[in-house]
C-alpha cells in the first residue's frame, strides 16, 4: 500500500465539539484528528451522534462548543459552500443530485470557473481524467435517474474530487451498495489514500470497519468511547464498545412462553414499494405468553416484518398464520380485527392524528365499530366513555380529552397509543402486539411503563414481536432474538445468557462463524 | 389554387393568434423551470394589455408601449415571487389572486379606453427576400408583426439557455432540487425570483402583443383565457420551450379554425380541445408513457425552506 | 432563524382561534383599506364612497336582497369547498361544476315532461349530479394516477365553459329567441319563487344554510367525516387506521362538487330560467367562492358568514357603477385583494417574534477564528 509522505498538521481535526438540541446533548466533546493519507472510521449506532458531527465538520450545523481545524487552520463553517471551498467534500446518505440532469451537469452546478457556454464540455474531460486515476468509472452524459446508488454515489465522490476535496467524509457508504458495490468503493478509497486524500468513513458495520480503516473512533451516546488503531481492533472488542456493556439492566422475570402458537412465519419474502427485495425467506413462531425480539440496525428488513403482520404489506412468498388462521392479504382492517396490535415506529402522524383530540386519536381504530358509531354516525358518549377509562387506565396525564394531541409529551402519546392499541376490538382481545420501536426518544419513567404494558400483555397471553435497536431493552424483556440483516433472519439466539458480542457481529451482517455476508 | 390560399391565410392567422400564447408560455416555462407556478398569467397578461396600450396611446410610440407593459408584467411577477416564494404561500391561490386582481384593476383602469382604436398601432413587417417562397413565403413572412418573429427566435435562444448554458443548468436545478442547489452554494431564492419577475415580463409582453398589434384597442377582457391556454402549453411542451412553439401553434390554429369552420363544424369542440389535451398530457405522463424527461419540475409548487438552523 | 435587534422570529406552535378571527378580520380591512385609495385616486371621498355603498347594499331591504341573492352560489360552492379542501383536495374547479349543474338542471326542465314540484326536485338532483360527474374525472385521476387535481380541476373550468357554449349556439338553442344564443324560457313549473320584489331566490338559500349545517354535522358527527379529518390531517395516519383513502377522497369530492351544481341549478331555476351565456351564469362565482372556502378556515358554519362578505363585495359591483360611476371590476380588484392579504397574513400564524434570552446567545467560540469562504 502507498504511504503519504507525513504531513505537518492533519488535514482536519475537531477540537472538544459539542452540540445540544433542546433535550438531548447530541455531540458531547468530541476531539477527532485525520491525517493525509488515512481512513478514519466513526463506528457507532444510531443516535450516537455521527450524523451531527459530521453535519459540524461541513457546515451545516454551527458547534455550540469547540472549533474545527482545516490544514491547521482554525475556522468557522458557517455553510457547507465554505467547507467546500476549503476541499472538504461530504457524500451524505441521501445524495444531494438532481436526478433529472445528466451526470456531468451535476458536477458542473456552483463549479467555480466554468465557461457559461456549454458548461459541461471541458468538464467531461476532467471527469474521465480523474475516473481513471481513482477508479471511479462515471458516465458524464449518463442521466441520473438511470444510475444505480452505487453509480449515484460515485458522482457524489466525482463531485467532490472536481472540487479539489482533500478530505471526503462518507456517511453510511455502502448502506445502498451491494457487496460488489461495496468492494468497488474500498478500491476507490484506497487509491484516494494513496494520493494523499483523508476519508472519515462514517458506519455501523463492523465488517467494513475492520476491512478499510486505519484508524478507528467509536462514539456512544455522542460522545468518544476511545480511538483504536486497525491493528488493536477486532470485531468482538469493537462491538462491546459500540454498544456499552456499562449498564447491564436486569431482566424482568418472566414464566416460559405457553404452548400455543400465536404466529408462524415460513418463508415469507416481500418487496418494498420500489420491487426491491426486501424480506428474504424469513421463518420463526412466536407462543402465546413470549416476547420475541427482533434485532438488527436500521433498514435490514424490520419495519417490512412489522407492515407485513399489519396488512400493510403484503407478502410475495411464503405464509404467516396468524392463531392458526392464515393472514393471506388480509387489510389494515382485518389485522385489526383479528388482534393485532400495531404500535408503530413514527408516533406523531401516523401513531396519533396531532391536530385531533386526545380522546378522537384514542377512538382512531374503535369509530367505525359499535357502540363507537353505528350506521356511519358517531355516538360521542361512548367514544368519550371509552376515552375516560384508556385515560384512566393507562395514566395518560392530559388536561382534557379535547386537547389536542399534538401538546402532549411524547410519553403521554405513547401511553395513549398503547392504550388504544391494547384494548378488546370486535374480534376480541389483542393477540399479537407488533412493536416498532416502542420506547424511542422516550424518558425513562415512560420507558419503563411501557415495558411494563408490554410485559402484562404477555403474561395475559399476547405474543410480543418487540422491534428494537436497543439491545438492553431486548435483552431486558425478550424470551428469544431474532437478528436480522439486509432482509434475512442471521440468527435466533436465546436473550438469556446470550453473547452480546455476537449478536453486534450479526447485526453487522457477521454470522457466528465470523465471517461477513 | 382555392386550397393553397385557404392553407396560407390558415397558417398565417394561426401563427398570429399563436403568438402571445407563446411569449406567455415561454415566461411560464422559465418559472416553472425553476420550481414557482403561477397561475396569475391571465392576470399578468391582461395588466401588460392594458398597460402597453395606455402608455403607447399616451406617448404614441408602441415600443414604449411594450416597455411599460413588460414592467408592469414584471412587477405583478414580483409580487407573486414575494408572496410564494418569501412569505411561502400557497403558490396556486396567490396566483389565482393575482388573475382575479389583474382582470379586476384592468377592467378598472381601461374603462377610459374601451372603443378607442390605438393612434399608432404596430406595423406588421415583411421579411424580405422570401416572401416568394411558394405557401410558406405568403404564410409566414408576410404581415405578421415584429413581435410573432421575436417570439420565434425568442423560443430558440431560451432553449438554449436552458439547456446548453451555465445559468440554465442552474435555474433547472432550482426546480428540481433545491436543496442539492443550496448546498452547493447556489441561492434558489434569488433564481426563483429572477424567473418569476421573467414570467411576468413575458407575460406582459404578450399582453401587449394583444393590444398594440393584434387588434389595437382595448376591450374587457381581452386575454379571454389565454393565459390558462400559456399554462395548457407549457405542460404540453413538457416544458421545453422550442416544443412550446409547436404547441403554440397547435392550440393557437384550433382557436383560429374554430371561427374558420365554424359554418360546419361547431367551434366549440375545438376550442375546447387545448384544455382537454392537457388533461391526457398530465395523464400520459402519471402513467409513465411520456418518458422520464416528460414530467414536471420535481420541486414544482413546494416552496423552498432551508434547514432550520 | 431571522434575528432582529434582540427578538427572533419563530414558529408559533398553535395560532389561538381569535388570532385567527383576527388576522382573518385584518385581511379584509387591509383589502378594504387599499380600495378606499382607490376610489380616492378615482376623485372620490373614500369615506363618503363606503357610506355610499353601505347605504345602497345593507341600507334597504332591496339592496340587502341583491346580496343575498349573490351570496347563493358562493355560499352552496364555497360550503362543496370547505369539505373538499378537508380532504386536501384543492378544487380550482368549483366555476366548471357550477355550469355543470346549470347544464343538468336546465337539461330536465328544457325535456322532462313532469309537474311541479317534481320537476324542480328532479332539476335539483340533476343539477347535483352533473356538478358530481365534473368533479370525478379529476377525482379518478388523483386517487389512481396522482395526477394534480389543481390543474385538472382548473382545465376542465374551460371545457365547461365551452360546453355551455356549444349548447346554447348549438342543439339547445331557442326557437323563440330570435338568434340569441340562449335556450327557451323554462316552464313556469321550473321557476324557483323569488322574495316579492327582489330576485332573491330563497329556497336556494335556505339550501346553502341547509348544507353548511349538514356538512358541519358530516364533519362532527359521522364516520365519513371522521375519516375525512384524518386523512386531511395525516394521509400516513388515516391508512394505519384502515381509512380507504382513494375511496373516501372520491366519495367527498363528488359531494363538494354536486354542492357546486347545485348553485348552477339556482342561478338557471332562480335566476335566468334559461340557459345563459357562461359568462352570465357564473360571474366567476367558482373561483370567489375559493376565497369564501379559503377564509372560513375550513369551518362550514363560517361558510355563511364568509360568502355573505363576498356576495356582499360582489353586490358593490353594481352600486359602484351607478353612485361612483366606476366600472363594476372594482368587485375584481377587491376580491383579489382580499385574497393576496390573507395570503400575505400567513406568516402572521405561523410565526411569532420571541425576546432572545441571554441564554440563547451562542457561547464563543474559544480558539482564535478565521473566517471561512472568500
Amino acid at each position: 500500500m502507498l504511504e503519504a509522505p507525513p504531513a505537518p498538521f492533519p488535514l482536519l481535526s475537531a477540537h472538544a465539539l459539542s452540540k445540544r438540541f433542546p433535550g438531548v446533548v447530541a455531540v458531547d466533546n468530541v476531539s477527532l484528528e485525520l491525517r493525509a493519507g488515512e481512513v478514519h472510521a466513526l463506528l457507532g449506532e444510531n443516535g450516537a451522534g455521527k450524523t451531527t458531527l459530521i453535519s459540524m465538520l461541513y457546515g451545516l450545523v454551527p458547534p455550540d462548543e469547540g472549533y474545527v481545524s482545516l490544514f491547521g487552520e482554525p475556522v468557522r463553517l458557517r455553510a457547507p459552500k465554505d467547507a467546500i471551498a476549503r476541499g472538504v467534500g461530504l457524500v451524505a446518505q441521501h445524495f444531494m443530485l438532481v436526478s433529472r440532469h445528466t451526470v456531468a451537469e451535476n458536477i458542473a452546478l456552483g463549479l467555480p470557473g466554468t465557461p457559461f457556454f456549454r458548461p459541461t464540455r471541458r468538464l467531461k474531460r476532467r471527469i474521465l481524467e480523474l475516473g481513471k486515476r481513482y477508479g471511479l468509472n462515471v458516465d458524464p452524459n449518463a442521466y441520473v435517474y438511470e444510475l444505480s446508488a452505487g453509480e449515484q454515489q460515485r458522482v457524489e465522490i466525482m463531485k467532490a474530487l472536481v472540487r479539489n476535496a482533500k478530505i471526503l467524509i462518507l456517511d453510511e457508504p455502502t448502506g445502498v451498495l451491494t457487496p460488489q458495490e461495496a468492494d468497488g468503493l474500498f478500491e476507490v478509497v484506497r487509491r484516494m489514500k494513496g494520493e494523499g486524500h483523508g476519508v472519515i468513513f462514517i458506519t455501523h458495520k463492523l465488517g467494513e470497519v475492520l476491512d478499510v480503516a486505519d484508524r478507528i473512533t467509536v462514539l456512544r451516546k455522542g460522545a468518544v468511547v476511545g480511538t483504536l488503531p486497525r491493528e488493536g481492533a477486532d470485531a468482538t472488542t469493537l462491538a462491546r464498545m459500540m454498544i456499552g456493556r456499562d449498564v447491564v439492566l436486569s431482566r424482568v422475570a418472566s414464566a416460559p412462553p405457553r404452548p400455543g402458537l400465536v404466529l408462524e412465519l415460513s418463508g415469507v419474502s416481500a418487496r418494498n414499494d420500489r420491487g426491491v427485495v426486501v424480506l428474504k425467506d424469513i421463518s420463526f413462531r412466536l407462543r402465546e405468553g413470549e416476547i420475541l425480539g427482533v434485532a438488527g440496525v436500521a433498514g435490514n428488513g424490520q419495519l417490512e416484518l412489522a407492515e407485513v403482520l399489519t396488512g400493510h404489506r403484503h407478502v410475495t412468498a411464503g405464509s404467516v398464520s396468524l392463531a392458526g388462521r392464515e393472514l393471506g392479504r388480509a387489510s389494515i382492517r382485518e389485522t385489526f380485527e383479528r388482534g393485532v396490535a400495531h404500535i408503530p415506529e413514527e408516533r406523531n402522524g401516523v401513531g396519533v392524528v396531532p391536530g385531533l383530540s386526545v380522546g378522537e386519536n384514542l377512538a382512531l381504530r374503535h369509530y367505525r365499530y359499535p357502540p363507537f358509531s353505528r350506521g356511519g354516525l358517531l355516538n360521542a358518549a361512548a367514544t368519550q366513555r371509552f376515552a375516560e377509562a384508556s385515560v384512566r387506565e393507562y395514566g395518560v396525564s392530559t388536561p382534557s380529552l379535547q386537547t389536542r394531541t399534538g401538546r402532549l409529551s411524547g410519553g403521554n402519546i405513547q401511553k395513549l397509543v398503547l392504550a388504544r392499541e391494547l384494548s378488546e376490538r370486535p374480534g376480541g382481545a389483542v393477540k399479537l402486539v407488533v412493536a416498532a420501536h416502542p420506547t424511542y426518544g422516550l424518558d425513562i419513567g415512560a420507558t419503563e411503563q411501557t415495558h411494563r404494558m408490554l410485559v402484562g400483555e404477555r403474561d395475559r397471553g399476547a405474543g410480543v414481536l418487540l422491534i428494537s435497536e436497543d439491545l438492553e431493552e431486548l435483552f431486558r424483556l425478550s424470551h428469544r432474538i431474532i437478528v436480522m440483516f439486509g432482509g434475512k433472519v442471521m440468527g435466533i439466539v436465546e436473550a438469556e445468557g446470550a453473547d452480546r458480542g455476537l449478536v453486534g457481529l450479526m447485526m453487522a451482517g457477521g454470522t457466528p462463524k465470523g465471517t461477513y455476508a | 389554387m382555392e386550397l393553397e390560399s385557404w392553407l396560407v391565410s390558415t397558417v398565417a392567422r394561426s401563427l398570429a393568434f399563436s403568438t402571445p400564447l407563446l411569449w406567455a408560455a415561454l415566461g411560464e416555462i422559465y418559472a416553472e423551470r425553476s420550481g414557482v407556478v403561477n397561475l396569475g398569467v391571465e392576470g399578468m397578461m391582461i395588466l401588460g394589455a392594458i398597460a402597453g396600450f395606455m402608455a403607447a396611446q399616451t406617448t404614441g410610440s408602441p415600443l414604449l408601449g411594450i416597455v411599460a407593459a413588460a414592467s408592469v408584467g414584471g412587477l405583478a411577477g414580483l409580487l407573486h415571487a414575494f408572496i410564494a416564494i418569501t412569505l411561502r404561500a400557497d403558490q396556486y391561490v396567490s396566483g389565482l389572486a393575482l388573475t382575479i386582481l389583474g382582470l379586476g384593476l384592468a377592467g378598472l383602469v381601461g374603462r377610459a379606453y374601451v372603443g378607442v382604436p390605438l393612434s399608432n398601432p404596430m406595423q406588421a413587417v415583411t421579411v424580405p427576400g422570401v416572401t416568394s417562397l411558394p405557401v410558406v413565403g405568403p404564410a409566414l413572412f408576410t404581415g405578421q408583426h415584429l413581435l410573432t418573429y421575436a417570439g420565434l427566435i425568442v423560443a430558440v435562444l431560451l432553449s438554449v439557455l436552458l439547456f446548453t448554458t451555465r445559468l440554465g443548468v442552474v435555474i433547472r436545478s432550482a426546480g428540481e432540487s433545491p436543496a442539492a442547489t443550496d448546498a452547493l452554494g447556489i441561492n434558489v431564492i434569488k433564481v426563483r425570483y429572477l424567473c418569476v419577475v421573467f414570467g411576468g415580463v413575458m407575460a406582459g409582453i404578450a399582453g401587449a402583443y394583444l393590444s398594440l398589434a393584434y387588434r389595437p384597442s382595448w376591450t374587457e377582457g381581452m386575454t379571454a383565457g389565454m393565459g390558462w391556454i400559456a399554462l395548457a402549453i407549457v405542460i404540453f411542451a413538457a416544458w421545453r420551450p422550442v416544443r412550446a412553439i409547436f404547441a403554440a401553434f397547435i392550440f393557437g390554429a384550433c382557436f383560429h379554425l374554430a371561427f374558420r369552420l365554424q359554418e360546419v363544424f361547431p367551434p366549440e369542440f375545438l376550442q375546447m380541445l387545448p384544455y382537454l389535451v392537457t388533461i391526457l398530457s398530465l395523464t400520459l405522463i402519471a402513467l409513465g408513457r411520456g418518458g422520464r424527461q416528460a414530467g414536471a419540475p420535481a420541486a414544482l409548487g413546494v416552496p423552498y425552506t432551508r434547514g432550520e438552523r | 432563524m431571522l434575528k432582529l435587534g434582540g427578538w427572533r422570529l419563530e414558529p408559533r406552535p398553535e395560532p389561538s382561534r381569535a388570532l385567527v378571527f383576527a388576522v382573518s378580520v385584518g385581511a379584509v380591512l387591509a383589502a378594504l383599506f387599499v380600495t378606499g385609495l382607490i376610489f380616492w385616486a378615482y376623485g372620490h371621498n373614500p369615506v363618503t364612497a363606503y357610506r355610499d355603498i353601505f347605504v345602497s347594499t345593507l341600507g334597504n331591504f332591496r339592496g340587502f336582497a341583491e346580496v343575498l341573492r349573490k351570496t347563493i352560489p358562493l355560499l352552496l360552492a364555497g360550503v362543496g369547498l370547505v369539505l373538499a379542501f378537508h380532504a386536501q383536495f384543492w378544487n380550482i374547479g368549483a366555476e366548471g361544476q357550477i355550469l355543470a349543474g346549470a347544464v343538468a338542471a336546465s337539461g330536465v326542465a328544457l325535456f322532462v315532461p313532469v309537474g311541479a314540484p317534481w320537476l324542480l326536485i328532479l332539476m335539483f338532483a340533476a343539477g347535483f349530479l352533473g356538478g358530481a360527474v365534473w368533479g370525478l374525472l379529476p377525482a379518478l385521476l388523483k386517487v389512481r394516477l396522482g395526477v394534480s387535481e389543481i390543474i385538472t380541476t382548473l382545465m376542465l373550468n374551460y371545457v365547461a365553459l365551452y360546453g355551455v357554449q356549444y349548447l346554447i349556439y348549438g342543439p339547445w338553442k331557442g326557437l323563440s329567441t330570435r338568434g340569441m344564443p340562449i335556450s327557451d324560457t323554462f316552464v313556469p313549473a321550473a321557476w324557483l319563487p323569488t322574495l316579492t320584489g327582489t330576485r332573491l331566490h330563497w329556497p336556494t338559500l335556505l339550501l346553502g344554510v341547509l348544507l353548511a349545517g349538514a356538512v358541519l354535522f358530516l364533519l362532527t358527527k359521522t364516520t365519513l367525516g371522521f375519516e375525512t379529518r384524518v386523512l386531511g390531517q395525516s394521509p400516513k395516519a388515516a391508512r394505519y387506521a384502515g381509512i380507504n383513502l382513494g375511496r373516501t377522497t372520491a366519495l367527498l369530492v363528488l359531494v363538494a362538487a354536486g354542492a357546486a351544481g347545485l348553485a348552477g341549478v339556482g342561478e338557471v331555476a332562480g335566476l335566468h330560467h334559461r340557459l345563459v351565456e357562461p359568462a352570465q351564469l357564473s360571474l366567476g362565482y367558482g373561483y370567489t367562492a375559493i376565497i369564501v372556502a379559503l377564509l372560513a378556515r375550513g369551518n362550514p358554519l363560517a361558510v355563511v358568514l364568509t360568502a355573505l362578505l363576498l356576495g356582499w363585495v360582489s353586490a358593490t359591483g353594481d352600486v359602484v357603477r351607478v353612485t361612483l360611476r366606476l366600472p363594476a371590476e372594482i368587485t375584481g380588484v377587491i376580491s383579489g385583494l382580499i385574497l393576496l392579504f390573507l395570503l400575505a397574513s400567513e406568516p402572521l400564524l405561523r410565526y411569532r417574534w420571541r425576546r432572545v434570552g441571554r441564554e440563547a446567545i451562542p457561547v464563543p467560540v474559544t480558539a482564535p477564528v478565521q473566517e471561512g469562504g472568500r
